[in-house]
């Protein structure tokens, strides 16, 4: 039987670019260039060795976003992803955390998965918990912020690298994954998977798809509320000086004028 | 007065720093009361109460090793269960993150990661968060459910506050998730004696400038010299001059000391987004142009090579 892997992956703001908040105080998605995250991509270079190593593997990868989200679908596929869905409502606008996992956990169940593979954050939100809440949602195993990944026989296997230890894990399939940076290089893709992309099937959803309401998402629906946002103060531009051989003594004489020493 | 729940971050009873601080802002949402889970849960409380709990609930089970996650979700649900808390509030770190979403998730509150302050207000704890690699701050609530919030390490003043800190055995029944990922081996990382890199007051860190594992030990000399925490560039990182676990940024640890020394980093924005809350930044790099220089306090243009040791000798002859 196919490996069904389904790969969960955020359209977001260039980290490079100038990002701010919009009047509403969502994050301004218009005025700064979107892309794949790239903690996305180490989640899709895993689901594409993982279905090599598999006799028969299908991947799907899923976003929910904007209609720009397209983009990072298509930068999934053309790495090497087979298939892809677009989840895209207009009141999906604003949603948060929770709403996010409950949207991705329908389309997840809808499309059918053995395993799901999350990055272990989103470079906008860097909340890092869509994936355990997947978990939870879902009713499977959660095996999360791996180093190092495999599947054989329905089993996952991988390596999580904590504060305390680095712990073995492991678990039976259906499970959700999340994979660190530290999993391995993300391919580019290549100009035939560029080009090979363009055929791949992306399917378009939307709430009634997934028998959802308006109320449950978006920011009406979220469970958090988001008061202020303040642009942080420049910080008050500090002492340089050039090192002609007491850079580093006049550095101490800072560090002890800041009481340091 | 309402009670907030505290998640105990501990290794074998000892109570990690994070936690005492967690204590010092329940106190001004509520009375603090305590959740310490597996071995040595019992041993946290005499610490605990010194900082303000007025109760401890623990419980120890195999269950707590030999799993991920969910039996810790079991326990703080049946603690929200038993105490029917104001808000909880967990440390945020990658497990503490995830215990608190799967548990806000079931318990049907909103949940906010990554506080770096937290006030009482009219609708609940209001938690300030620092955003788009600290470029903005944001003040934040959770409008369903009971509040359920985890805050950065260094956030708060640790203070002493002797309170009961009653200890109470917590009854915990595990869903049948709890046993779904199991932990078939752990390899506890080896301590360096330094401080720990979130926790420390001073971190000092190198990044590609210092070109070589080797080198690190300039670093690490002039760390020792002040008590510091060593941190590292992910391109240092990368090139295998240092641990992972010492990395400063976005997928590395996000730090917040009295003070920053950076030596040989560039200062990218997937950095900055780890360090720039730091309340003193200082930087050593040869090139007057990086972008680590906009954000001190004091810069020296020069090669580290030269700065660093001569920096090092001096705080040894300073402290004598
Ligand atoms: C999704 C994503 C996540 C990332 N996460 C992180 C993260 O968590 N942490 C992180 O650090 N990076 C992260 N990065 C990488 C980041 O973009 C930069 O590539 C990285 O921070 C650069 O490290 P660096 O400053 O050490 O190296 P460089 O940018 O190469 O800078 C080296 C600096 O050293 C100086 N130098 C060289 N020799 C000397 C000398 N002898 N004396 C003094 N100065 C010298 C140079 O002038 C230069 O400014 C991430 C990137 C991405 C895409
Ligand atoms: N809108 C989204 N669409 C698809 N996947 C997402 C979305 N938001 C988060 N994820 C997934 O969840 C991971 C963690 O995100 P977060 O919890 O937001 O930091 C990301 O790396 C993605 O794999």
């Amino acid at each position: 039987m196919s490996l069904r892997i389904v790969v969960t992956v955020k359209y977001v703001p260039d980290a490079t670019g100038d990002r701010h908040f919009a009047d509403d105080l969502t994050v301004d998605r218009d005025d700064v260039d979107g892309l794949l995250s790239e903690l996305d991509e180490y989640a899709v270079e895993q689901a594409l060795q993982i279905a090599e190593d598999a006799d028969d593997a299908e991947i799907t990868v899923l976003t929910v976003g904007p209609e720009d989200a397209k983009d990072a679908l298509r930068k999934a596929l053309s790495m090497g992803a087979d298939k892809a869905i677009h989840v895209e409502d207009d009141d999906l606008h604003g949603t948060d955390a929770i709403g996010t996992s409950l949207v991705l956990a329908k389309a997840i169940e809808k499309a059918g998965y053995d395993l799901v593979i999350s990055g272990m954050a989103s470079t906008d939100g860097t909340m890092g918990v869509v994936p355990a809440l997947l978990a939870e949602r879902l009713g499977v195993p959660q095996v999360t912020l791996l180093s190092e990944v495999s599947v054989e026989d329905g089993v996952v296997k991988g390596r999580r690298d904590g504060d305390a230890a680095s712990e073995q894990l492991q678990a039976s399939l259906p499970a959700v994954v999340s994979v660190t940076d530290q999993s391995g290089e993300a391919r580019y893709p290549s100009f035939k998977g560029i080009m090979a992309a363009k055929k791949k099937p992306v399917q378009s959803w939307d709430l009634s798809d997934l028998d959802l309401e308006a109320e449950e998402v978006g920011l009406e629906g979220a469970w958090t509320a988001v008061d202020s946002a303040a642009a942080r103060p420049a910080r008050t531009a500090g002492t340089i000086v050039k090192d002609e051989g007491e850079g580093g003594k006049q550095l101490a004489e800072f560090l002890a004028g800041q009481k340091f020493i | 007065m309402a009670e907030v729940l505290v998640y105990v971050d501990h290794v074998d009873g000892a109570v990690r720093k994070p936690t005492l601080e967690l204590l010092t802002l329940a106190r001004r949402v509520g009375e603090p009361v305590a959740v310490a889970l597996g071995a040595g849960a019992a041993d946290t409380a005499a610490a605990l109460a010194e900082h303000g709990a007025v109760k401890v609930l623990t419980h120890d089970a195999a269950e707590y090793a030999d799993y991920l996650v969910v039996p810790k979700v079991d326990a703080l649900q049946a603690a929200v269960a038993a105490v029917s808390p104001a808000a909880v509030l967990v440390p945020s770190s990658a497990e503490g993150k995830e215990i608190a979403a799967r548990l806000a998730l079931r318990i049907g509150s909103g949940i906010i990661t990554d506080a770096v302050d937290l006030e009482a207000g009219d609708e609940g704890p209001v938690a300030t968060q620092s955003v788009f690699a600290a470029s903005f701050t944001t003040k934040s609530r959770v409008s369903k459910g009971t509040p359920v919030i985890t805050v950065k390490p260094n956030s708060a003043a640790v203070e002493a506050a002797p309170a009961a800190g009653a200890v109470e055995a917590l009854d915990v029944t595990f869903s049948a998730q709890a046993t779904g990922t199991k932990v078939t081996g752990r390899t506890p990382r080896e301590s360096t004696g330094r401080p720990e890199l979130t926790e420390a007051a001073i971190v000092v860190s190198g990044g590609r400038g210092v070109n070589g594992a080797e080198n690190f030990a300039l670093i690490e000399s002039l760390a020792d010299s002040l008590g510091a925490a060593v941190g590292a560039s992910r391109a240092a990182v990368d090139a295998g001059w240092y641990p992972h676990t010492n990395q400063v940024g976005q997928t590395g640890k996000s730090v917040s000391p009295q003070l920053y020394i950076a030596s040989g980093i560039s200062g990218a924005i997937q950095h900055r987004a780890g360090m720039q809350t730091s309340k003193t930044i200082v930087a050593i790099n040869k090139d007057a142009e990086a972008p680590i220089f906009d954000l001190v306090d004091y810069g020296v243009v020069g090669d580290l090579f030269d700065v660093v040791p001569q920096l090092t000798e001096e705080i040894k002859v300073r402290k004598g």
